[in-house]
């Protein structure tokens, strides 16, 4: 049962990349929240420094010393660049161009050396190898398990266990770092600590899909989450389902039309991203439009009323509370001003009576609403 | 070396490297001053899906139809940060990851679907990820030449409508210019400095080359213009450096090498430059402590012999540790050497002791009425 389990390739590569996603959306939801996303950038690059030098001191390629080794260097990425921009010489974003293409190099011309010792090309380095993930496996528990996917598992296992129990932590560290100050947070821990967990993520997310579709892993899903939600927790939650649905679909997609599956998952976190921006249910900007859609229709009506009753029983009545003098007063166009009195009288503000317009006692009180707004507080007495 | 100079490849990337250099350094100045250099990490990834997409249509490795893919999806991927930033509540930052990570795994699919039709000429498409300045040839030299050209003669015709809008958006609002359009040409050219270093630096690191010689240049100078030149001289150095040796020495990617040279450039201006430099700030702020700490031992006599009603009243040099908190003797030493102050001898006791000389209680009281006049 188990033994079909691991020996289904399929499941293994999707299994890895949802592994990838769900991890990185753990840590990258932070990110984005705190308006780091591009650290992730900085971070993704400059582990391949990382993991070359491990690999030169230790000579392994993967696993826990790894993970831990090369990860540091993304904190030293973080550490660095926030250096630089403490000289007050730089931005913060020009600092995090400067420090990350440095590691970047270094360990690009370190691969370039040792090309012929190193399992890693620069191809994987950019693109990753998820397709192959089955290749290399560990034995746990008489299984043959893909090293990706129990590094992936341990990952984000990790990053789970440092969410929920720092849960509340993290929220009030990135939502207000000053508060968080105050009640003895130590808000730069935590951020250490979640930069930390990134690079690690990266480092594990490595064989599968690389250093740079990494970053889209870790941007684009929380991204998308946060168009659809207020809430941590379902961000968190939508931004794992997205991971999945995007590894699924991007396997089958891939497979068809024989292009990198790690890319292609990629793409669909892209595709669910348009998705939440076009047709998410508050901000997406669909949903905006209609909002603005029925806020304009309400002032035009809110604005109608009023016109009408300022002149409501006055001199020029007849030659102000007609459909004519929306268009000539109110600078409406005629089609415009026929949707404003047809929205009126269905809304039942006013009523047409020949060619006059006339408020019924709903839109008297509207239009008084807006004139007067103190009588809404304190019932008139006099 | 001569010999070297006469190879017809070394020439060629030479002339790459520089042309490289000019472009990406006048260029970058305008993304740098006005905090966009992010920009240039999504949009230099974003080239790769115009890179395949070009190699596509033309069937071929063909350069022109490959820079001009590169440059309409680095616009396409400017377009979109601009969206994302205008119609959702999304940051800045997350709208730059978006398009950088999601752009470059189109590249990637279209890279692998290309290696996948098995066209014989895909080989040279690699060359882009890291730069290959050695895959160059004469007459891609003809294409980056025009556009850098181009690009430059932009600049220089719109000069001072590009440093108002980088220096005073708002005010060039004022004045009746067109910011955004200002603003969209502007993230043209820095599409356009990708596009004409992507050979020699390649996708992942041309950000480096957008960004880092403006911050150079900025450290020796205050004014645009000389920023602008300084830019370029520092970008051509870097890019003509990494060249040869990547051209020499086989095996090693041109682009990490560029950006090492130019990161060198960096370090040095950063800590050397008059004025904007670190290590002549440090040095500033040490002298300044170092001034500060004989006012404040001077002050702290001149207090004490206030106190005793003794104008050379010896003070005990532990006891004026024990009040700064440190170690006074060098401030002493220089008091002393400026003959502020004196050794004496306290019989019995046989520490050191200090007393004000006459110059010195003049100027302790200088100082004193000096800080009463700033109250």
């Amino acid at each position: 049962m188990l033994e079909a389990f691991f020996g289904n390739i399929p499941l293994m590569i999707i299994l890895t990349g949802a592994l990838v996603g769900c991890a990185s959306t753990l840590v990258g939801t932070f990110l984005v929240l705190r308006g780091n996303s591009m650290l992730s950038d900085a971070i993704s690059h400059s582990i391949i420094f990382g993991i070359v030098i491990v690999w030169l001191l230790t000579r392994e390629t993967a696993g826990p010393v790894q993970i831990l080794g090369a990860a540091l260097t993304g904190v030293l990425t973080v550490y660095l660049t926030e250096l630089l921009f403490s000289t007050k010489r730089v931005n913060y974003d020009a600092a995090i161009g400067l420090v990350f293409p440095v590691l970047f190099s270094i360990g690009v011309l370190l691969l370039n050396v040792y090309a012929r010792d190193v399992h890693i090309d620069q191809h994987t380095v950019l693109l990753g190898e998820i397709g192959f993930v089955w290749l290399d496996t560990m034995t746990i528990g008489g299984y043959d398990v893909p090293n990706a996917l129990a590094f992936m598992s341990l990952v984000t296992i990790v990053n789970l266990l440092f969410v929920t129990l720092f849960y509340k932590e993290l929220k009030i560290t990135t939502f207000d770092p000053g508060l968080a100050a105050a009640l003895g947070f130590v808000p730069g821990v935590m951020f250490y600590a979640l930069l930390f967990l990134v690079s690690a993520t990266g480092v594990a997310a490595f064989d599968a899909v690389g250093a740079v579709l990494f970053i889209a892993f870790v941007i684009v899903p929380p991204s998308a989450a946060y168009l659809l939600t207020d809430r941590l927790w379902l961000m968190l939650v939508y931004g794992s389902v997205i991971s999945i649905a995007s590894s699924i679909s991007g396997y089958y997609i891939a497979i068809a039309f024989d292009v990198s599956i790690g890319g292609m998952m990629a793409v669909m976190t892209g595709i669910f991203f348009t998705i939440a921006f076009l047709f998410g249910p508050r901000y997406g900007v669909i949903a905006r439009a209609y909002r603005r859609q029925g806020e304009r229709q309400e002032n035009e009506l809110r604005t109608v009323a009023v016109h009408l009753y300022s002149h409501e029983d006055t001199e020029d009545q007849a030659e102000e509370n007609v459909a004519l003098a929306l268009q000539t007063h109110l600078g409406w166009s005629h089609e415009a001003a026929h949707r404003v009195i047809a929205n009126g009288i269905s809304d039942d503000l006013f009523i047409r009576r020949g060619n006059l317009l006339t408020l019924t006692p709903k839109g008297r009180a509207t239009a008084r609403s807006i004139l007067e707004p103190w009588r809404n507080e304190a019932p008139a007495t006099p | 070396m001569l010999e070297l100079l006469n190879d017809y490849t070394i020439q060629t990337v030479t002339m790459g490297a520089a042309l490289l250099g000019i472009s990406s350094g006048v260029l970058g100045c305008f993304a740098v001053l006005r905090k966009q250099s992010l920009l240039g990490d999504t949009l230099s990834h974003a080239a790769l899906p115009g890179i395949c997409i070009g190699f596509l249509i033309a069937g071929a490795r063909d350069l022109g139809s490959i820079l001009a893919g590169a440059l309409v999806t680095g616009a396409a991927a400017a377009l979109v940060v601009l969206a994302l930033t205008r119609m959702s509540r999304l940051k800045t930052d997350a709208a730059l990851g978006i398009a950088l990570g999601v752009s470059f795994a189109l590249g990637v699919v279209l890279l692998t679907y290309i290696q996948g039709t098995g066209n014989a000429s895909q080989g040279g498409l690699d060359s882009f990820l890291f730069g290959q300045a050695a895959a160059i040839l004469r007459s891609d030299l003809w294409i980056m030449g025009s556009i850098a050209l181009a690009s430059l003669l932009l600049v220089a015709a719109l000069w001072k409508e590009f440093k108002l809008v980088s220096f005073d958006p708002g005010y060039a609002a004022s004045l009746g210019m067109p910011v955004v359009v200002m603003e969209v040409a502007m993230t043209t050219m820095v599409a356009l400095a990708v596009v004409v270093g992507l050979q020699m630096v390649g996708v992942v690191l041309m950000t480096a080359m957008i960004i880092a010689p403006p911050v150079a240049a900025r450290q020796w100078t205050r004014r645009l213009g000389t920023m602008v030149v300084l830019s370029a001289i520092f970008g051509t150095v870097a890019g003509v450096t990494g060249a040869i040796l990547s051209a020499t020495a086989r095996g090693l990617s041109t682009g990490p090498l560029i950006v090492l040279a130019i990161s060198a450039i960096v370090l040095v201006s950063l800590l050397v430059s008059p004025e904007r430099g670190i290590i002549w700030e440090m040095v500033r702020r040490w002298r300044d402590r170092r001034a500060l700490r004989a006012r404040q031992v001077l002050t702290t006599l001149h207090a004490m012999a206030e106190q005793h009603g003794n104008r050379h009243y010896p003070a005990e040099l532990g006891s004026l540790d024990t009040f700064h908190g440190t170690d006074t003797r060098r401030a002493l030493a220089r008091l002393e050497d400026r003959g502020l102050i004196r050794p004496v001898a306290h019989e019995p006791e046989i520490t050191p002791h200090w007393e004000l000389t006459q110059s010195g209680y003049a100027e302790a009281e200088r100082l004193a009425a000096e800080i009463v006049g700033d109250r």
